[in-house]
């Protein structure tokens, strides 16, 4: 495989340094991905404005916000799946290791390839449970050794013990939580650096939405996470860094999990933890 | 974990690219193949156009390109094909919208399930079966009430293209029917209307668009209808408005140039490409008109 | 104060029941009439079948189908002589050479249109035309067959050149339902193979292809089930009708079973009209098959699904 092609990232501020004052004193974790006055517009609606801020490497962050607050739409910019939409439209900068997504030799295949998306409603494809998994390593060319990264990919997806003698049978024959967590495993399976998903567990009931959560906490070990959800005690839950959204596209707080939850700095954004609106 | 290359070499995605050049392509033909017809037929009634004038052509009631005397009058033609038309829409476009209305409004849901599929398989009968059934079997029929029919007669095609359309009025006409939204057959029950009254008055020109549509492609079918024709109405092109006497379809005609030795280059095959363009020109105007219809009454009740 | 109910206009067609009634008789002749008119369709079509039976009964036997036409006088006495043999097997090879190049074109037609093509003019004009090539006769295309590929293209009246000519006829058609079936496939899916990093090519290819297939091929079967039973154009390509073999190769001159049907009942003698209306239970029977080989295929899709 290539060697990166990227530029030495420059010192990049981050917002807020303020660290917990119980937080233990680790190395500052590395900025991986970047937004740099980053708006989006579908058509003539602009959907998010000037949203600037860097997400750590290897941590799990976690989006969240009122519905239609463009926190989905963020997340779809960093993988650059609103390429797919004819009406989209992007400015400013998306900076992965200090590579901006959006210039113009870059390729939007080679970018999903390291960068894994998880979408809300689980899809895995009409294939066998192998299949599934295996299908990234194929379309990737890593597909060697596939048997032991499929099996690897689930049982970090925590799903091996359940499937591991069906793994012929449909992916669709699965629960709805086990379907979600087969996803996972194919987005996880031709190793990439960042994992995004997309709500992952609001189609799912209660115990498969905390195995979902167990399993992205487990996840970022290896792997940045990124998660967009509507689910506050959740993004309390599973998040070391949270960004808040609000209506009309704007950023309006990104810090330390505890600290937004605990004692942000925007009233606004204490009215929506505290569920005043949204 | 590893890091990755993003740029625009790191894949080739020279499938995709090739795949965009063959599936354009393959709907390229299907332009190419519009552009072909008309060639075909222009190029083909040029030299006709250049021996016959089109005043000739228009206005002269005589059709006899192959038999010495000759003369080029589409008129016969157009009128056999016209008493086709009309015969069999005089028939088929009443009895498929009350079809479509009994389908549609009256019928159990058990019921239609059982006859508008029986009704569609009508249209899936090839037409040379229908010129056989006509001769085999309307014919005779006719000639039973009315002795002086000959073998050949207008009737029995119109008769018979008007079973072929039927299917093609009644379910477009009851899909129409369907799509109407129940709230305002309840708002005309409301307002004490019978059903009768709802579904002539309400339902009906509610679904108007789908059904002027339905009737100008059964029309435009019927323009085009060839073998029932063929065998059934006969090879005479003759005016006239005795239903129960051959006459000549344009479709007949054509298929009795393309039956015969006609050399290529003598009148008689240019005559072929010369009646098929207007036959494409009379048929593309029908489904130009079923198409305006339908954009233009869309909005009706969304 | 309370109003006098017998004097008070306003409860006139209250009482009256004349009018009701005459209401409801209307609805029930209007009732029947659209009854009526549903079972006059259902009337012609058993017509239809009954008399293909009588007129085929005892005419319709294996030396039918395994025999060649009579070449010159007419033997009958066991359906020996009169035989539908090289015009089904011709058929059947028409029809086999035309699916594969209707479905390459098609579905790639199909494919273009729903998955690479912009919603701009373009693209609707192509579709705008696709309609309207459905709603040409058949007889034009036939003529478009001959000057084409029969003249122009120097085939002669051969096997493929009827296959070609056939393809364009049904093009429009396929093209439709496989545009129907490659919408079906949720986008969802999709988004699932492109976020795994799938080029455009693959996607379509592992993931919208298999879906959409069982909709592809019941449409497709359908088309040809149509394709089957079309006369006018194989006139004008020049079909044979008395070969007493079945097709030998791809360029030469080949029966088929419509045709051979149209030159039988073109013929006065009374005989020919039984093997006629044989010849069309035939190609009626063959038709059927092919119609409930897609009804197979899209049930067993559908309730996989």
């Amino acid at each position: 495989m290539s060697e990166q092609n990227v530029t030495q990232t420059e010192s990049i501020t981050q917002p807020q340094t303020t660290v917990a004052d119980d937080a233990t004193v680790e190395p500052m974790a590395e900025t991986i991905i970047e937004s740099r006055d980053l708006d989006v517009y579908y058509g003539e609606h602009q959907a998010l404005r000037d949203i600037s801020f860097g997400m750590p490497e290897k941590q799990v962050t976690a989006l969240i916000g009122p519905s239609g607050c463009g926190k989905s739409t963020f997340l779809r910019s960093i993988n650059r799946m609103n390429d797919l939409i004819d009406s989209a439209r992007v400015e400013g900068e998306l900076l992965l290791r200090g590579k901006n997504v959006y210039d113009e030799d870059v390729d939007p295949v080679a970018l999903r390839r390291t960068v894994g998306m998880v979408f809300q409603e689980p899809n895995p494809f009409p294939k066998s449970i192998y299949d599934n998994v295996a299908y990234g390593l194929r379309v990737q060319d890593k597909d060697d050794n596939v048997d032991e990264k499929v099996e690897q990919s689930l049982r970090r997806a925590a799903l091996w013990d359940e499937v591991k003698d069906q793994l012929d049978s449909s992916g669709l024959d699965l629960s709805g939580g086990q379907q979600q967590r087969l996803c996972i495993a194919r987005a996880i399976a031709p190793d990439p650096e960042v994992i995004l998903m997309d709500e992952p567990a609001s189609a799912l009931d209660p115990v498969a939405t905390s195995q979902i959560e167990d399993l992205i906490e487990d996840l970022a070990r290896d792997y940045t996470v990124v998660v967009v959800t509507h689910n506050m005690q959740q993004a309390a839950r599973i998040s070391d860094k949270t960004a808040v959204f609000l209506t009309g596209g704007e950023l309006v707080e990104f810090d330390d999990t505890q600290k937004i939850f605990e004692n942000p700095e925007n009233q606004r954004v204490e009215d929506y933890i505290t569920g005043k609106f949204g | 974990m590893s890091t990755t290359d993003i740029t625009a070499d790191a894949v080739s995605d020279r499938q995709s690219r090739i795949a965009r050049v063959v599936f354009f392509s393959c709907a390229l033909v299907t332009v190419l193949t519009t552009f072909g017809i008309i060639a075909v037929l222009v190029t083909g009634a040029i030299p006709f156009f250049r021996e016959v004038s089109i005043i000739e052509f228009f206005t002269s009631t005589t059709w006899s390109p192959l038999k010495e005397p000759n003369s080029f009058g589409i008129w016969p033609l157009i009128w056999g094909t016209m008493m086709i038309v009309v015969g069999s829409a005089v028939i088929a476009l009443p009895i498929g919208v009350l079809t479509a209305i009994y389908l549609s409004e009256y019928a159990s849901s058990r019921v239609r399930r059982i006859l508008k599929p029986t009704l569609e398989i009508l249209a899936g009968v090839p037409t040379i079966v229908y010129g056989f059934f006509a001769i085999s079997f309307i014919t005779p029929q006719i000639q039973r009430v009315f002795p002086q029919t000959g073998t050949f007669n207008a009737a029995a095609g119109a008769i018979v293209v008007a079973i072929m359309i039927l299917p093609m009025v009644s379910s477009l006409s009851e899909d129409a029917m369907s799509a109407v939204p129940d709230h305002l057959r309840q708002a005309g029950y409301g307002l004490g209307a019978t059903k009768l009254e709802v579904s002539t008055k309400i339902v009906v020109p509610a679904a108007l668009s789908g059904i002027l549509a339905s009737f100008i492609l059964a029309i435009s079918r019927a323009i085009g209808e060839t073998m029932a024709v063929t065998l059934a109405a006969g090879m005479n092109p003759n005016i006239t408005v005795n239903a129960l006497e051959e006459i000549q379809t344009m479709t007949a005609y054509m298929v009795k140039v393309g039956q015969g030795d006609v050399s290529v280059g003598s009148i008689g095959y240019q005559s072929l490409f010369a009646v098929g363009l207007v036959l494409f020109v009379m048929t593309l105007a029908m489904n130009i008109a079923s198409q305006w219809i339908r954009l233009r009454y869309r909005e009706e009740y969304d | 104060m309370a109003t006098d109910q017998a004097t008070d206009d306003r409860f006139e067609g209250f009482s009256s029941d004349d009018k009701l009634a005459r209401k409801r008789l209307y609805g029930k002749l209007f009732v029947g009439i659209c009854f009526l008119a549903t079972i006059s369709g259902v009337v012609a079509l058993g017509a239809l079948i009954a008399d293909l039976i009588i007129e085929s009964w005892g005419w319709l036997s294996w030396n039918f189908l395994t025999y060649p036409p009579s070449p010159s006088e007419f033997h009958y006495t066991d359906g020996r002589g009169a035989g539908i043999y090289p015009a089904l097997v011709g058929s059947i090879f028409l029809i086999a050479l035309t699916a594969v190049f209707t479905v390459f074109l098609g579905v790639g037609a199909a494919i273009y249109l729903e998955e690479y093509a912009a919603d701009n003019y373009a693209t609707r004009f192509i579709e705008a035309n696709i309609s309207n090539l459905a709603g040409v006769p058949s007889i034009v295309y036939g003529l478009l067959g001959l000057a084409l590929f029969v003249r122009a293209g120097g085939l002669g009246s051969v096997l493929i050149a009827g296959a070609l000519t056939l393809t364009l006829l049904i093009l429009p058609i396929v093209i439709v339902s496989a545009q129907e079936a490659i919408r079906a496939v949720p986008d969802s899916q999709r988004r699932a193979a492109y976020g795994v990093g799938a080029t455009e090519w693959e996607v379509t290819r592992d993931v919208v292809l298999p879906s959409a297939l069982p909709g592809i091929m019941t449409g497709t079967i359908l088309a040809l089930a149509r394709a089957i039973g079309e006369t006018a154009p194989l006139i004008m390509v020049g079909a044979a009708v008395s070969v007493f073999n079945p097709p030998a190769g791809l360029f030469e001159p080949f029966a088929a079973m419509p045709m051979q049907i149209f030159e039988w009942a073109s013929q006065p003698a009374g005989e020919f009209q039984h093997i006629a209306a044989a010849g069309s239970v035939v190609l009626l029977t063959v038709m059927l098959i092919m119609n409930l080989m897609a009804i197979l295929i899209r049930n067993k899709y559908e309730t996989e699904l």
